[in-house]
């Protein structure tokens, strides 16, 4: 079933805010082998949690499956760089739909804020939602 | 660091069992990553990995070259998937070089690859220069 056109424009905030602990950081670093991951250096692509679970906010809302979803483009401006102790939010807005193929081609902003409410980074994602032909 | 410089290529192996790690410490638990059955499902070739594993390996490229510099601006278009087998693993291959060094920024030009094939399109790193320990 292809998504709802009168999505764009909508946003879809993330249910909770994260910390950004030396567990979370270290587990994250370790994964991707990130130099630094006792260090507590944030790897660049760290906000991809928040951002993933504003997405989710925004599948479940709309009842798209997630093993429909492929990743196809995904874009980071940072303002600052992020640090252990941050506590991030972020809203995800749907920019964009297009249909290619059967499939629909979504594209999001996420903004991710800190606790002053300041912007760290927006995240640009392009999402392809593969319907699998159903009705 | 300097416009022209060629950065020393990077080969990092990608397997299944870091694609597990990286679901858990990313929350991105998305089957296509873990599960051939539903990978195939959906039209892929096989288990693959994040787009943002990738990535997340440029952004280990960038810091290793540039010693941990701040960045600034980091994004590709995931425009083939690195097909991740269960035995053994992928090699991504991580190539760049100094596009150019201008108004404090550090722009590095990509070339990201799995099996001779480029598996990001427009990949994009910039970093602050006065950060860059190099």
């Amino acid at each position: 079933m292809p998504v709802d056109p009168s999505l764009v424009g909508r946003a879809f905030p993330a249910p909770a805010p994260l910390s950004v602990t030396p567990e979370r950081v270290n587990a994250f670093a370790a994964s991707v082998g990130h130099p630094g991951a006792d260090g507590g250096a944030v790897p660049p692509t760290f906000p991809i949690v928040l951002a993933f679970d504003a997405m989710q906010a925004f599948l479940d809302a709309e009842a798209i499956d997630l093993h429909r979803i492929v990743h196809g483009e995904q874009r980071f401006a940072y303002v600052r760089p992020l640090a252990v102790g941050d506590e991030l939010s972020a809203t995800l807005t749907v920019t964009g739909l297009r249909q290619i193929g059967g499939a629909d081609i979504i594209a999001t902003t996420s903004e991710i804020t800190d606790a002053a409410g300041a912007v760290v980074c927006t995240g640009k994602a392009t999402l392809v939602h593969s319907s699998g032909g159903a009705a | 660091m300097n416009a022209g410089d060629v950065l020393e290529t990077s080969t990092f192996t990608v397997t299944r069992a870091d694609l597990v790690a990286y679901a858990h410490a990313s929350g991105d638990h998305n089957p296509i990553h873990q599960d051939e059955d539903v990978a195939r499902s959906v039209g892929l070739p096989g288990v693959i990995a994040h787009g943002m594993y990738t990535l997340a390996l440029v952004g280990r490229a960038v810091a290793e070259w540039t010693g941990g510099a701040e960045v600034v601006d980091l994004g590709a278009k995931f425009t083939s998937p690195v097909v991740v087998p269960a035995e053994g693993g992928a090699q991504v291959v991580v190539g760049g070089t100094v596009k150019s060094v201008a108004d404090g920024l550090v722009t590095l030009a990509l070339e990201v690859t799995c099996e001779g094939k480029k598996v990001l399109g427009m990949p994009r790193a910039v970093v602050r220069e006065a950060t860059v320990r190099a």
